[in-house]
């Protein structure tokens, strides 16, 4: 049985507002054409099985896995979905190599959420008993989460504007980036207030797109690349759904999850030890808690922590180079798509966003309301 | 040729999911919104291993796991943890927006609800507030029979 998973490549599509020109079957097949090109494989021959995460909601159809085989040459092979949240189709992927089933796997993740009102999905993801016909949505958890961290822990939304001006900014230097701009924490505060504290610049946009990677046994992938990747640590944790009965400042699902990934991969400082970060911030204030949840940062110190400059692009340790999720990321291709960053960062291929000199990186997806569920990936060259 | 019509002119097919359902709310809910609707009285759940209170009521305890089958009688008051209030319209919202809506602590219960705060000025909201239910005079044992929950008035 093998005992390292590689990552040989990984590939995206520019993230847009909307892609009218492609349907949903398409997004996944150029990134899927990438990613073989490459990896230097054949799809016909090379790949084994087809890992893919999308949402039945979102492709507002049942089984949103249906016409994936036929542009990934899926037929009579091992194909799967994971719904949610795609890092957690990385998770599943690698557990197909290290079971010995497979040695090469696909993974791949779409979503155009331009196709239908979000809000809908987010609402008929809550509780229907006690909850649903409040008319919930995560934008409105959101900013009671993000109120909760500030009268816990002295929070401002100064500070959560920080993360969006850091950013949208580090936006510019990617290429496959939707929205990047040069703002202010003034800009963002003054923008269009949506559930106090949260503004529309605090919440990621309306984003289509998809992303894909090859992961294969260490035998394989050496093989296949001078820059293999490997899943060094994994972590998945959850917590209870009603809000009631969390406490929303802090972020315990995510300390499990990051502790047992930091475990498996040996590494005992994660904040001198990591050199780049790729989390899933939703809405501006996640960023600042989900270093705390990492372990980057003490509890209820997020704040001090972007403030202190380590998280920017030339800091210590920095946070979402990418730009992360506000420069417009899709849901269930977020997690993915830090995972992919994060294997550019390691192979030297970020370009302008590139952190010089990188061997150790974190990749984190989350999803549910008020990130119920946590995936962290650590990974290295 | 076939992209630069799409780019020119992209086509669309429209869909609409209309899926009517009847959910079951299972025992201890059904117990939870009768009570509202015929008593105006709020329900929580004690564990009887662990002896928290949880509210909206579970049939196994969020922290043993312990099986619990009878409902606890509580206040209707209750403490604010966290609120928001939504500026922001969408296709779900029960409310026209200005509203606020918040996760109320219980007094007597270990858990918190969600639901909206009302016959309030949004400048007030603080965490730690004093909150009571107040009622739909119409009733349909659903959680909407809470109106919401408004400021307990100081005395004197
Ligand atoms: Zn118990």
């Amino acid at each position: 049985m093998p005992d390292r998973v590689g990552i040989v490549a990984a590939a995206m599509t520019k993230f847009e507002a909307a892609k009218p020109w492609q349907h949903l079957a398409e997004l996944v097949l150029e990134v899927t054409d990438k990613v073989v090109e490459a990896a230097g494989i054949s799809l016909q021959k090379d790949v084994e099985s087809i890992v893919s995460c999308s949402q039945d909601h979102w492709d507002g159809r049942t089984i949103s896995s249906m016409p994936i085989p036929d542009v990934t040459c899926g037929h009579l092979k091992d194909e799967s979905k994971v719904a949610d949240d795609g890092a957690y189709a990385v998770l599943y992927g690698a557990m197909h190599i290290l079971s010995g089933d497979h040695k090469l796997v696909l993974v791949v993740s779409h979503c155009a959420e331009s196709h239908t009102d979000g809000t809908i999905i987010e609402n008929w993801s809550i509780d229907h008993i006690f909850t649903r016909m409040l008319g919930l949505d995560y934008t409105l958890a959101a900013a009671m989460q993000a109120r909760r961290y500030m009268d816990k822990y002295g929070i401002t939304p100064e500070q959560f504007a920080k993360v969006v001006v850091k950013n949208k900014g580090n936006a510019k230097k990617n290429p496959y980036a939707q929205d990047s701009a040069t703002l202010s924490v003034i800009d963002v505060l003054k923008s269009q207030m949506l559930a106090d504290p949260i503004t529309v610049m605090d919440r990621k946009p309306v984003s289509d797109g998809a992303c894909a990677m090859i992961l294969a046994t260490e035998e394989i992938a050496k093989k296949l690349t001078d820059k293999p990747v490997w899943i060094k640590g994994a972590g998945n944790c959850y917590d209870p759904h009603f809000l009631g009965d969390r406490e929303l400042a802090d972020c315990d699902a995510l300390e499990t999850a990051s502790k047992k990934a930091y475990k498996m991969a040996g590494i005992k400082n994660p904040v001198k030890e990591i050199d780049v970060v790729e989390l899933s911030e939703y809405y501006s204030y996640q960023e600042l808690l989900w270093t705390e949840g990492l372990g980057l940062c003490k509890r209820g110190e997020g704040g001090k922590f972007i403030d202190s400059g380590k998280t920017q692009l030339n800091g210590d340790i920095p946070v979402n180079p990418s730009g992360g999720l506000l420069s417009g990321i899709p849901i269930t291709v977020a997690g993915m798509s830090r995972v992919a960053e994060a294997v550019w960062q390691l192979q030297g291929r970020s370009g302008e966003r590139q952190i010089p000199g990188a061997k150790l990186a974190v990749a984190h997806g989350c999803g549910g309301i008020c990130g119920q569920m946590h995936c962290v990936l650590v990974l290295g060259n | 040729m076939a992209n630069e019509v799409v780019k020119k002119e992209p086509m669309f097919t429209e869909g609409y999911v209309i899926m009517p359902y009847k959910y079951s709310v299972g025992t201890l809910a059904s117990k939870f919104f009768i009570e509202i609707r015929d008593h105006k009285k709020i329900n929580g759940v004690k564990c009887p291993k662990c002896n928290i209170v949880i509210v909206p009521p579970r049939s196994v305890c969020i922290k043993c796991f312990n099986k619990i089958e009878d409902l606890v009688e509580l206040s209707g008051k209750g403490t604010l943890v966290t609120y928001t209030v939504a500026h922001y319209d969408s296709a779900v919202q029960a409310m026209k927006p200005p509203y606020a809506i918040g996760v109320i602590k219980l007094d007597g219960a270990d858990t918190a609800i969600t639901h909206f705060i009302g016959e309030v000025d949004f400048k007030e909201l603080k965490a730690g507030m004093k909150l009571e239910a107040v009622f739909n005079e119409t009733r349909n044992a659903n959680i909407l029979d809470i109106k919401y929950f408004k400021p307990v008035k100081n005395k004197g």
